[in-house]
């Protein structure tokens, strides 16, 4: 495999975009991108979506994006494993450069949710879960993870306070970033006193549902001083795991053992441990989500996750900062854009583009992207030359 | 949407509650599978699940899918029977404060839901306290 390098990122504004279709959000961010790259061709790209098909009736994303994007008739794929489909189409894009086949390629991301209402977005998300054993029992998203927040809070004592203290930090750095739906502070009070949408999570320990896409360019490491001005960054690994779908059939209901798998992979092929790690973009679709995660990728012992962003080690400036772009909860959630929007955010960091929400002297951040419960994870470690 | 030849493909696992048995290791697939998780075997027999078991965890759905409109907020919970199986299912005939983990919770036959007018009529098992 040749290095491979992220030469260019692209990101508009999030939220509930009612003007703007599908098509005009991914090609906003990916002309982002080839102006940030500065490059003048793209000869592949990915497009990662979790289901337009239920979200606005449109299949076949790869051929209608390269389209509007003016760059047919270039190979075009869209990759779909859920609310990972962004960091998995980053992850064939990195092999695509790394395998030789092509030098210049984008991967992007997009979901364009609010073209359904609450009922129809809450049964095209539910279809990340088992269709058949456990949406018919009437599960939801928030309430797979609320059940996974049970499980946590009995086994570990986790407490509901400590999940609330996770959404305030995340809007905090929310709040300093331009690009994020929800950009305002909250206090651990208004977290616990919104409306209870699955026992014990309120709305405001989930993020929302959002329009939105993301794109990045990479290219082969030895040729990004020839193709762009930007301070190259290096995909140090690139890894992949999946686990059950269904929640029920996992040994431990508060552990994500994908996630884990996936870190394992990526620290292996890094050569590298988690506290080499400057910050990390982690998918905190749920409150519940960020405290498991960073259990799963060794930041914390397994069970010693409820406390992390209550005891300050997960802020900008602490120990492991763990989400400075605001992460789902605040940034937003356009399931199919996440992966590539957290790829976005640790270049910014890598190159010191991070502006009010800069982890100081980042040299090393990942990126974990999670389908479902946690049925797939992708994670990726990129790091500045 | 379930289709009728859906439904009607699942009513052994909804109705019967029918798991596959490996022959080689003994794990008890639910739904069935035609690979065992556990040893890769490809020979089962069909038993019957156990019909009692204990909450591993819960929840109160207080924001549901259209189809359970007339039911929310309900309860629903991740058991483990006695035979090792995990299911996830609504909890009925529960008080919310009652929820707890490791509750003893029995499989009831009862209405799931209805889909929609002109729909099917959804039946399956649903979890019910032992008192």
């Amino acid at each position: 495999m040749r290095d491979v390098a992220v030469i260019g990122v692209g990101m508009t504004k999030w939220g509930e975009l009612w003007e703007k279709s599908l098509r005009d959000i991914f090609v906003e961010s990916a002309l982002e991108a080839v102006k940030d790259a500065g490059v003048d061709r793209i000869d592949s790209m990915y497009v990662g979506c979790m289901t337009s098909g239920l979200f606005v009736g449109q299949e076949h994303l790869g051929s209608l994006l390269a389209d509007y994007l003016g760059m047919g008739p270039i190979p075009a794929l869209r990759v779909e494993t859920a609310c990972a489909s962004g960091g998995a189409a980053f992850r064939q894009a990195v092999f695509e450069v790394g395998s030789g086949a092509s030098d210049i390629v984008l991967a992007g991301g997009v979901e364009k949710m609010t073209d359904v209402g609450g009922d129809g977005a809450t049964f095209a998300l539910s279809t990340a879960a088992d269709a058949e054993y456990e949406v018919y029992s009437g599960v939801t998203f928030p309430g797979l993870y609320a059940m996974m927040a049970v499980a946590h809070m009995n086994a570990y004592g986790t407490t509901r306070e400590q999940l609330a203290a996770v959404s305030v930090k995340n809007h905090a750095n929310g709040a300093k970033n331009p690009h994020a739906q929800y950009p305002f502070e909250l206090t651990v009070d208004r977290v616990l006193n919104s409306v209870m949408i699955a026992d014990p999570l309120t709305i405001l320990d989930c993020s929302p549902i959002t329009d939105g896409a993301a794109a990045a360019i990479v290219c082969p490491l030895e040729m990004a001083k020839d193709l762009t001005k930007n301070k190259p960054i290096k995909v140090l690994a690139s890894s992949h795991a999946t686990d059950t779908i269904a929640l029920h059939s996992r040994e431990d209901l508060a552990w994500l053992g994908a996630v884990a798998k996936a870190g394992e992979l990526a620290y292996e092929q890094a050569g590298l441990s988690p506290s080499d790690m400057d910050l990390v973009e982690v998918h905190d679709c749920f409150t519940i989500a960020e405290v498991c995660t960073i259990e799963a990728l060794g930041f914390f012992e397994r069970g010693k996750g409820g406390a992390s962003a209550e005891s300050g080690e997960t802020a900008i400036g602490g120990r492991i900062p763990v989400n400075p772009s605001g992460g789902l909860k605040s940034k937003g959630h356009p399931v199919g854009a996440t992966g590539v929007a957290q790829i976005v955010e640790v270049t910014k960091q890598l190159r010191g583009e991070g502006d009010k929400r800069q982890v100081k002297g980042a040299k090393i951040g990942m990126t974990q992207n999670m389908g479902g419960t946690g049925g797939s994870c992708v994670v990726h470690i990129l790091g500045a030359e | 949407m379930s289709t009728s030849a859906r439904y009607w493909r699942e009513i052994p696992q909804r109705y019967r509650y029918e798991g596959a048995k490996c022959k080689g290791c003994g794990e008890i697939s639910f739904p069935p599978r035609i690979v065992c998780k556990s040893c890769g075997g490809r020979e089962f027999d069909t038993v019957e699940l156990a019909k009692q078991g204990k909450l591993l965890t819960h929840t109160v759905i207080r924001v549901g899918p259209s189809q359970f409109a007339d039911q929310t907020p309900y309860a629903v919970g991740v058991a483990e029977l006695d035979d090792g199986v995990r299911l996830t299912a609504q909890i009925a005939d529960v008080d919310f404060d009652e929820l707890k983990v490791g509750m003893p919770v029995k499989l009831e036959f009862r209405k799931v839901r209805d889909e929609g007018e002109a729909g099917i009529i959804c039946y399956g098992y649903k979890f019910v306290p032992v008192r």
